[in-house]
């Protein structure tokens, strides 16, 4: 029970946190403005975008993982310009962690916040621009409030998939204390090394904050079609 | 004033036919646009408000081109001032009324929308949500925020048709009222020859994509033959006979009337059928209505 009390028990969560936070910042960024673009565009090659962003919801991690590390070792295209950069290659760094979870769990952003985007009427934006509302104002005060149980399901369900992933992390984190070893692979390093306490110690509090995060997804949702919040 | 000339192809349920409208709408007039529904009245409107694009034409207001295909003029609907009030009303469920109106307004002015809200008797809703208002509130709301952008136009696509028949009369006398309140060009479509007569100074009657008939409801709707003291159009009901008579059951809006009928003229109507109720003289008579 020491450990638990250990500075260094803790810091795979704090990590995980961080990354996890940073992460769905981004993905925020990216994914309005993509969701966006996929749920009004008439573009014929609208199919293609979207199979592109579905990809890691199939690609086995291991997969995604290996061209990751290609991509951000010093020889790799992103790798050799981060190091231009920063002065650092993106493999086995935090760095290279946030671009790697922004892709694996871009999905699982962009998905429900398409489902919103296409659930509010066209009516509502159109009152809107007659309205004298320009696109970037009918957005912000018109459409993204209107979908805000889509917004709440995309940021928690990408947080709680950053959090939770492990295969992409392993191939292109490698096990760096405070760097790249984040509570999926402490669980991983404490059963190898037989700590099965400590093992248990981290899958319980991933179980019960998984459990928790989706309760509260579910309690909004719920509340806000019940006419809450 | 709108001086609209376009032509725009559409598909319908027979197929494709293009809308050919050639037309001036005069200012402050209450025009009905009224057709078989498909037959691109909604349209029409969408064209005026810049939701959609004609094929080529053009479309001025107030002298000023909204539209002109030969001109490569097309005004994005932001910049068209137009009040919208859709089928659906479109009301912003996240806001409270009043900050529908704010949202609506071109000019952030409080004052103002309080009075719009005020005018239209919806004082006590001032800071309610759509989601806790009847139909009929919605559509006041609705028809409130397209007044608070003081628009050049007021477009107006079947505001009533989700209401039920009493809410319907009520708001059909508070629509005029609106209009001529704040001296308004309004297009309404309609397909309720009734509600037309009651609110329009003028129908514009749409068939087959092109213009059927222009006029005032009488001049449009009612047979030349017949000039009347009063004329009503309702539905017939029923038709009852009795030894040498029959009596047609006809409604009118929220009333019943019966009138009488040789058996040999009562075989000439059908249950359902428009007519209009119209006197002549002293004794109200039955007519078929034009089509």
């Amino acid at each position: 029970m020491n450990a638990l009390l250990d500075h260094g028990f803790w810091e795979p969560f704090s990590l995980t946190l961080e990354l996890a936070i940073i992460t769905t910042l981004f993905l925020f960024v990216l994914g309005i403005p993509l969701a966006y673009y996929l749920a009004y565009t008439k573009n014929r090659f609208i199919s293609l975008i979207e199979a592109i962003v579905a990809m890691p919801l199939v690609l086995p991690p291991s997969v995604l993982g290996f061209y990751f590390l290609l991509m951000f070792s010093q020889d790799g295209f992103l790798g050799a310009l981060w190091v231009k950069l920063f002065g650092h290659q993106l493999a086995f760094h935090f760095d290279g962690l946030v671009i790697g979870s922004i892709i694996f769990s871009l999905p699982f952003m962009v998905h429900p916040l398409l489902a919103g985007f296409k659930g509010v009427e066209t009516s509502q934006i159109e009152a809107a621009y007659t309205m004298g509302k320009s696109r970037l104002v009918t957005l912000f005060r018109v459409i993204l409030p209107s979908m805000k149980p889509s917004i709440i399901t995309g940021g928690v369900i990408a947080f709680a998939h950053t959090v939770g992933e492990f295969g992409v992390v392993l191939m292109i984190g490698g096990n760096i204390e405070s760097q790249t070893k984040v509570a999926s692979i402490a669980i991983y390093n404490e059963v190898e090394a037989l700590n099965y306490t400590t093992a248990h110690a981290y899958s319980l509090i991933l179980f019960a904050f998984s459990f928790v995060v989706l309760w509260f997804v579910y309690l909004k949702i719920g509340k806000e079609h019940r006419g809450g919040m | 004033m709108i001086d609209i000339s376009i032509v725009k192809k559409l598909r319908g349920a027979k197929g494709e036919f293009e809308l050919t409208i050639d037309h001036t709408f005069d200012a402050n007039d209450f025009w009905a646009i009224f057709g078989e529904s498909g037959i691109g009245k909604t349209t029409l409107m969408r064209l005026i408000a810049g939701l959609e694009t004609p094929d080529s034409g053009r479309i001025i207001v107030d002298n000023e081109i909204w539209f002109d295909s030969t001109r490569a003029i097309n005004l994005i609907p932001q910049k068209r001032r137009i009040g919208f009030v859709f089928q659906n009303y479109a009301l912003f469920e996240h806001m409270s009324v009043l900050e529908n109106l704010l949202f609506a307004q071109h000019k952030h002015d409080k004052e103002k929308a309080l009075k719009v809200l005020d005018t239209m008797g919806l004082n006590d809703l001032v800071h309610r949500r759509p989601r806790d208002l009847s139909g009929g509130q919605r559509q006041r709301v609705a028809l409130a925020r397209a007044i608070a952008q003081e628009p050049k136009v007021l477009l107006l696509d079947e505001p009533l048709s989700a209401l039920d028949a009493m809410t319907r009369s009520q708001l059909q006398d508070e629509l005029r009222r609106t209009h001529d309140q704040f001296g308004l060009l309004s297009l309404m479509v309609s397909h309720d020859r009734s509600e037309v007569f009651k609110l329009a100074d003028r129908v514009l009657w749409i068939k087959e994509g092109k213009i059927a008939k222009t006029g005032t409801p009488s001049e449009v709707f009612i047979p030349k033959t017949l000039s009347s003291k009063f004329s009503f159009v309702g539905e017939l009901l029923s038709l009852s006979h009795y030894d040498v008579i029959s009596v047609a059951t006809v409604g009118i809006g929220e009333n019943i009337v019966e009138v009488v009928l040789s058996p040999d003229e009562a075989q000439t109507y059908h249950i359902g059928q428009e007519v209009i109720v119209a006197a002549k003289g002293y004794d109200p008579i039955l007519l078929p209505m034009s089509h």
